[in-house]
């Protein structure tokens, strides 16, 4: 119970600094201690799915993208006219609709009915059907695998909306700014032994993702994670996002699950429908590509807009 | 046992929010990227406490994804850091 | 034979919380950035470490306790080198050239 409170506390405590950091650098790193305490209260609260994926993509890869963002903000507002910052009215305003959305989830979550309604008896009865011990992963990929199918859309899109800021000039070249190996060796030396073994553990818990907490976003995230390592660290370089091999690792995953998903019209009848003999052999057939293909877009999006040109 | 992993785990806790209060001051940016690594490290020990406290044997593999991103987070830091020194802002 | 493993866990898990307390302390009370970093890496190493140590008397099975070295390795690694690329910033001269 005092844990619960304690917890409770120090996330709330931790947000309000977070929005009231006055520089974006501040902000950033509030944001990422943020999101390592949610993952603290889905552990408490016995979901460990959600705090995989909150530890890896919440507290992890959008805190980057965020300081990115911030980095390619402190250039524009050194220019930008002082007049331009909101009023305080469009604070208040913005203020008051976060209190409005917030009072509605708390009254709907405090005034569910005991006990609260629930499908879980019912995802459970079925789990033998899809081939999987997970629930979790069983509802991600077989019951509301379209949501996942729409998810794996839209991460393609909103990279395709990235790479459309990149200029003119340095069209189709390469993301993000150069990074230059560590004269010490000190980075080297840390990305050289971490990538490995992260690589390992992305790959571990994508596969555990069938019968343990798990799955295919949170092993994708810490392989894109390991590429980023790899690539500010100067080791690797970023590839030009003009290069056909990048694209079509983008776009793999995505359309194996359509395909699939078409498929099952003529298996099973409806979209999506796996036939229960092989409907494990078809969520792996389906996984493995969308980790490659959502390893490969988190990373690009991390990595930002082209500003560099590709050497011909 | 369980009870003694709780309190253990508030403890930490409790140590980590104090490491914090180093983010709200911290004078540099360092000082900041320090207390980031601090809560990782505590987040790691907390969630090892809890997840043995409460049964949860995944917890050990949140915690591994979290030293994993926590390393991540501050390479990236610095490195946001070194080039924020280098533009002179 | 359990309620010495119990022991020894309560044990370990004391001194590494005693460790992070260390370090939390120094990182408020130290006076220049580096000394802080110096506190800092004692919570990283020995107090995750004392803790791993306790909870591996608690392990069931050779996989999780192997998981819980690991994640310590990992923890240590990353803590090491962060802190010399932290202390590279923190320099009173500034990073060098």
């Amino acid at each position: 119970m005092v844990f619960d409170i304690g917890l409770a506390v120090l996330v709330l405590g931790v947000a309000v600094w977070t929005t009231a950091a006055r520089d974006a650098f501040a902000a950033v790193v509030g944001f990422v201690a943020y999101g390592l305490l949610l993952a603290l209260v889905w552990v408490r609260i016995a979901a460990p799915d959600v705090a995989l994926t909150e530890a890896a993509i919440g507290g992890g890869v959008t805190g980057v993208l965020l300081l990115g963002a911030g980095t390619r903000l402190r250039a524009i507002e050194a220019t930008a006219p002082a007049g331009e910052k909101p009023g305080s009215g469009l604070q208040l305003a913005a203020g008051m609709l976060c209190v409005f959305v917030t009072g509605g989830l708390a009254a709907i979550v405090l005034l569910l009915p005991e006990p609260a309604p629930t499908l879980a008896p019912l995802a459970a009865a079925h789990l033998a059907g899809t081939g999987l011990d997970n629930p979790v992963t069983a509802v991600l990929m077989a019951y509301r695998a379209i949501d996942t199918l729409l998810e794996t859309v839209v991460l393609a899109l909103a990279l395709i909306g990235i790479w459309s800021l990149a200029p003119d000039g340095v069209w189709g070249g390469l993301p993000g700014p150069r990074h230059h190996i560590d004269s010490d060796g000190v980075l080297t030396f840390l990305v050289q032994l971490l990538a490995p073994v992260g690589i390992l553990v992305g790959i571990h818990i994508f596969w555990i993702g069938s019968v343990a907490p798990g799955g295919e976003f949170q092993g994708a995230t810490i392989l894109a994670a390991m590429w980023l390592l790899a690539m500010m660290a100067g080791l690797v370089e970023a590839p030009p996002v003009s290069r056909r091999w990048l694209r079509l690792v983008l776009v793999i995953g995505p359309l194996t699950f359509l395909a699939i998903g078409l498929a099952g019209f003529g298996m099973s009848g409806a979209f999506l429908a796996y036939p229960e003999a092989y409907a494990k052999l078809l969520i792996l057939t389906i996984e493995v590509p969308v980790t490659l293909s959502i390893a490969a877009t988190l990373a690009l999006l991390v990595a930002g807009p082209p500003e560099r040109a590709q050497q011909r | 046992m369980a009870e003694f992993m709780i309190a253990a785990a508030i403890f930490v806790l409790a140590m980590v929010a104090l490491g914090l209060a180093r983010i709200l001051w911290g004078p540099s940016d360092a000082d900041r990227i320090m207390a980031a690594q601090l809560l990782g490290t505590g987040g790691v020990a907390t969630l090892l406490l809890l997840g043995e406290a409460m049964s949860v044997p995944a917890a050990v593999d949140v915690a591994l994804i979290l030293a994993l991103l926590a390393a991540f987070v501050s390479v990236a830091f610095v490195k946001g850091v070194a080039s924020s020194e280098a533009d002179g802002a | 034979m359990t309620l010495a493993l119990d022991g020894l866990t309560i044990l370990a898990v004391c001194a590494g919380a005693f460790f992070f307390l260390a370090g939390t302390v120094g990182l408020l009370r130290f006076p220049d950035p580096l000394s802080r970093l110096h506190a800092l890496t004692k919570a990283d190493n020995l107090g995750l470490g004392l803790i791993v140590l306790g909870l591996l008397f608690q392990a069931g099975g050779l996989l999780a306790a192997l998981k819980l070295i690991g994640v310590w390795l990992l923890a240590l690694l990353a803590g090491a080198s962060i802190s010399q690329l932290i202390a590279r910033t923190a320099r009173p001269g500034g990073p060098p050239a």
